[in-house]
């Protein structure tokens, strides 16, 4: 039987692999007790960041840092606003901060107000820089002073793919559509080529809240928070209703609508430009891009702002170096031609965009330059709370378009979560509400 | 499958040869192999996709029909993803933390199995609910606290902090799965090396760990798997210093398909080395008489 | 030194050398038990406090945001859903993988490496690759097209019994490879003595399985299932990847309060109910299999 034949044979390997077990120990000792192998390029100053996360767009914006910050070598670690927020606020609270500047959106930035040092002294040094009175109010995050340095900015539009044009309602003019006009072209179009192609980013890291917070109330009701509940917000979601059953169902999965375009999934849609410049980056030449739609109180937009904090504990003068380097407009317009991300200080936009961030910039004009447009911005002041708001408006998207459920019902019960939320935070409206110092925002 | 004895038996040339057993035999054997290569397909052929989507050009992957046969290659993704910031450190932090969890869990793990398989101590129940306890709990909600220790301690940003975590987690498996084998091995085995003049560290070197080994090298197979597939506790516990995917996954969750493919493709691999490797101590040993 | 100081000293060395000398045990399972408190223990009480923080002391506010929670029914539903019907499943396939192999078919070292190769695969890259086949344009829609079906929308919300079931395939490919490659580490300790004098005695093969191969293969069965159900509790990324927020289950949430609505309170509320429910199962096999080992090995 072989089994003779095992016997010596599987002890000798069983030796070897003993010894191999003995000595592994001596090894990995040896290995950890020098240092690991710099993952970050192997920086002298620690940038993390919520944005730019994907590779190619993180390789861009580490060149632009190399050219731009001539002070230092920055580590740019990109990840998520989760991780970014475990990781400041384990370091300021273990008293031993490493990381040197803290790179996110408004609302990730509002989640570490509390981390973060005050930059009221940075702001008074980049005043020639002609940053908005707008972005400098957000930047406070409901308090006195300023906590964040704005960095870039970005908004929504819509991208269509040019056959899609055809389905149009008649009389329609496409950088001035109509919210009917624009459930109507989605109907046409859904009926002429027997699928839905208008998509929507309704996946587990898609920005579809934003469309409700900042596009479809305010253009329907004026508000964002007051008249959440109202006649006009029962409208507003019945018209959301049927427009979602115009698209395309697998929107649920779509994170971002660039790729389904890509793969001609979706021909229309709305998104944040950085999440649609893909789309026509092969093609520019088939695709447009359209300011959003117009809605019975006005054109609604949400303006999205990133900004720079600094960790408390952190070497302030070296992170004002690094703001004050990337505030400069060669470097902002550099990050607009390369990820798609608009400036924030004053200047003239380089005219050699390419085809699908200029496509986007057309209609980002279109937008901000509209008579009748209405801004609104990400909720202010909420801080930790930020995230349980936007979750409101998913909720009554998913009870309201995809249940099936009674829309007054839902805004009714939703209401008094959002009003519980606010009543907690104690804090005052944004806009496009009207804000009243002192006096806590309420959804009536 | 259980006329495989009897078939053994020989036929003389003058009786009649009944052939039916061999037959069945060969039917058997037949239905054996289709079974499976059934399980092989179902099991290969989505790593096989992996693959030819890591290897082929983005506009392939926007294609429909999508193609079944890498007719696009290309390692244009492959090759951005190579050099972006990080992905050579990253494979390095991940090796020696792998390879140093491996070592910890099994001189850990492997004698705390071995107590379980053969001690009826007392509180013995208690003490594998307690293994199992961290790794019942969900960690992310210990990502504030366990990061904190390790600053205060001063080894955040360092593999060994990572090692130290990812020996934590796999504990449970390497001493449950040796523990499970080292039961399978008779006492009576380990007390004749005894009595022939073994010390208990050569009864167990010469008898218990030879008999023992396809467990251990399950044990650690799951164990470097795991460390190398772990991402929440690498990136709490490391800025600058993290493991591969620590390093990439964040990028390439955000990152169009393809690169999601090459570095999904990439990060496979080297465990694939690994199990191929342990493999062999696995198997070798089918239906021991030893005993 | 005080005389009470060194007393206690030596009283307390005393105790130490005697335990030793009782229990062998304790020395051998010691380091682990000391690695685990050293590493846990603090930010496990700090995790578990969080669960009962609220504004005025301790309280309940934060289990019971979690129980109104809408997601919260949903996710217990799913849980318990997929675990029941999972598992028996993969355990049927992991053990029948095993003897498939231990028939020792030509080809069963590289059959043996192509089964185990999921376990190399995480389970985000396990996700990924599962949606691109079952995606509108996916894999499958495309084999399907060549023989003119569909395309079929298997991930959409408005089909509930396909996503289902394409996260349980996609969960039977991920992980059945782990309770496999389990089995077949426990069948190698079986000695062929056992069969071969069962065959002596004429037994069938389904006489053997039932009276020789699983009452051995128990102490491995009962690992597998510890760690299994165990592990089962916490993974989410396949289901996530495949239906988005279509189909919660309990640790996505514990996920989503903890990252995406920052709040670490309801997290770890929702993860202590993960980790009640994995320790009342591990107990429960621990308890029901050992009595049953024990009884099967004399």
């Amino acid at each position: 039987m072989s089994s003779i034949n095992d016997r010596p044979l599987s002890r000798r390997t069983a030796l070897k692999f003993g010894l191999g077990v003995t000595a592994m120990p001596f090894l990995a000792g040896s290995l950890s007790g020098c240092q690991g192998a710099s993952t970050s390029g192997g920086g002298d100053f620690t940038f993390i960041s919520t944005q730019f996360t994907p590779i190619e767009e993180k390789q861009r914006y580490e060149k632009i840092l190399s050219t731009h910050v001539k002070d230092f070598k920055i580590a740019y670690n990109s990840m998520t606003a989760g991780e970014v927020v475990t990781q400041v606020s384990a370091q300021v609270k273990a008293n031993k901060v490493s990381i040197g500047l803290v790179g996110g959106l408004h609302g990730d930035l509002a989640t570490l107000a509390d981390n973060l040092e005050d930059l009221d002294t940075v702001k008074s040094q980049l005043s020639s820089a002609g940053i908005s009175d707008d972005l400098w109010s957000l930047a406070t995050l409901g308090g006195s002073t300023v906590k964040y340095i704005p960095w870039m900015q970005a908004t929504y539009v819509v991208a269509a793919h040019k056959s899609t044009l055809a389905y149009l309602p008649s009389g329609a003019d496409q950088n001035k559509l109509t919210y009917d006009q624009y459930l109507q072209w989605a109907i046409n179009a859904r009926k002429a080529t027997g699928k839905a192609v208008f998509g929507f980013p309704a996946g587990p890291k898609g920005l579809y809240h934003r469309f409700f917070q900042g596009f479809l109330l305010p253009s329907f009701t004026g508000g964002q928070v007051t008249g959440f509940a109202s006649a006009d917000a029962v409208t507003a979601w019945k018209y959301m209703k049927e427009l979602w059953a115009n698209m395309n169902p697998a929107s649920t999965n779509y994170d971002n609508l660039q790729e389904p375009m890509a793969r001609g999934e979706v021909l229309v849609g709305w998104d944040h430009v950085a999440r649609l410049v893909n789309a026509p980056k092969d093609k520019p030449d088939d695709w447009v891009m359209l300011p959003s739609p117009t809605g019975p109180k006005g054109q609604g937009y949400m303006l999205v702002v990133a900004g720079f904090g600094v960790p408390r504990g952190a070497d302030l003068d070296q992170a004002t170096k690094v703001m004050t380097a990337l505030s400069q407009l060669p470097a902002q317009a550099e990050t607009l031609r390369q990820n798609a991300f608009f400036p924030v200080v004053k200047g003239e936009l380089p005219t050699d965009l390419p085809p699908a961030v200029s496509l986007e910039a057309k209609a980002v004009g279109a937008q901000q330059n509209a008579s009748n447009a209405i801004v609104a911005v990400p909720p202010v002041g909420l801080g930790k709370r930020d995230g349980e708001v936007s979750q409101v408006y998913k909720d009554c998207f998913a009870q309201i378009c995809k249940d099936g459920k009674e829309p007054a019902a839902v805004l009714g019960a939703q209401a008094k979560i959002l009003q519980g939320i606010l009543d907690q935070a104690q804090v005052p409206c944004w806009t496009p509400d009207k804000a009243v110092a002192g006096q806590t925002c309420s959804v009536a | 499958m259980s006329t495989l004895a009897p078939s053994r038996t020989e036929q003389s040339d003058d009786v009649p040869v009944d052939l039916r057993p061999l037959r069945r035999l060969k039917r058997n054997r037949l239905l054996l192999q289709l079974a499976c290569v059934a399980v092989s397909l179902f099991m290969v052929v989505p790593f096989y996709l992996i693959a030819v989507a890591a290897f082929s050009s983005p506009a392939a992957m926007n294609e429909f029909p999508l193609r079944f046969l890498p007719t696009a290659f290309s390692v244009e993704t492959m090759s951005t993803f190579l050099s972006s910031t990080g992905v050579g450190a990253g494979l390095i932090n991940s090796l020696i933390v792998a390879v140093g969890t491996l070592a910890l869990s099994l001189v850990v793990g492997a004698p705390a199995g071995y107590a379980i398989a053969r001690y009826a101590f007392k509180g013995r129940d208690q003490y594998q609910l307690f293994l199992l306890f961290t790794r019942a709990l969900p960690i992310v909600v210990l990502s504030v606290p366990l990061a904190e220790l390790f600053l205060n301690v001063g080894m955040y940003d360092t593999p060994l902090a990572v090692v130290l975590l990812h020996t934590a987690l796999t504990l449970p498996t390497t001493i449950l799965v040796t523990a499970s084998v080292f039961l399978a091995v008779p006492v009576d085995v380990e007390e004749a090396a005894r009595i022939f003049g073994c010390g208990p560290l050569g009864a167990f070197g010469r008898v218990v760990l030879p008999l023992a080994l396809p467990g251990i090298s399950a044990a650690s197979i799951f164990t470097f798997v795991l460390s190398w597939n772990e991402v929440l506790g690498a990136t709490i516990l490391t800025l600058n210093q993290r493991t591969l995917p620590a390093t990439v996954l964040s990028s390439l969750s955000d990152s169009p398909l393809t690169f999601r493919f090459a570095g999904g493709f990439f990060l496979i691999v080297p465990a694939l080395i690994f199990i191929a490797v342990m493999r062999k101590y696995l198997i070798n040993m089918w239906g021991t008489t030893i005993r | 030194m005080t005389r009470t100081q060194l007393v206690r000293e030596g009283k307390r060395g005393g105790r130490a050398s005697r335990s030793r000398r009782l229990s062998p045990a304790l020395l051998l399972i010691s380091p682990s038990i000391i690695l685990m408190l050293l590493l846990f223990a603090w930010p496990m009480v700090a995790g578990i406090l969080q669960a009962f923080q609220s504004p005025d002391g301790l309280g309940l506010d934060h289990l019971e945001r979690m129980v109104g929670d809408g997601q919260f029914g949903p996710a217990v539903r799913n849980t318990l859903l997929l675990i029941v019907v999972l598992l028996p499943v993969q355990f049927v396939l992991a053990i029948v993988m095993a003897l498939l192999l231990h028939q020792r078919p030509k080809g069963h070292g590289l059959y043996f490496y192509l089964w185990a190769v999921p376990i190399a695969v995480s389970d985000l890259a396990a996700g990924l690759v599962w949606l691109a086949i079952f995606t509108d344009n996916g894999y499958l829609n495309s084999a399907l097209s060549t023989i003119g079906v569909g395309p079929v929308s298997w991930l959409s919300y408005t089909n509930p019994t396909s996503q289902f079931t394409a996260i349980l395939v996609a969960e039977l490919w991920r992980a059945t490879s782990l309770v496999m490659v389990i089995v077949v580490s426990g069948l190698q300790g079986i000695p062929k003595d056992y069969d071969e004098a069962a065959n002596v005695f004429g037994a069938t093969y389904w006489t053997r399985l039932r009276h020789v191969w699983l009452p051995l293969l128990k102490p491995s069965l009962q690992v597998a299932l510890i760690l299994r159900t165990i592990l089962a509790f916490q993974t989410f990324a396949v289901a996530q990847a495949l239906t988005g927020q279509d189909f919660p289950l309990l640790v996505g949430e514990t996920y989503r309060f903890y990252t995406a609505l920052q709040n670490p309170n309801v997290a770890s509320a929702l993860a202590l109910v993960v980790m009640f429910v994995s320790m009342a199962a591990a107990f429960l096999y621990l308890r029901v299999l050992r009595d049953g080992t024990e009884g099967a090995a004399r």
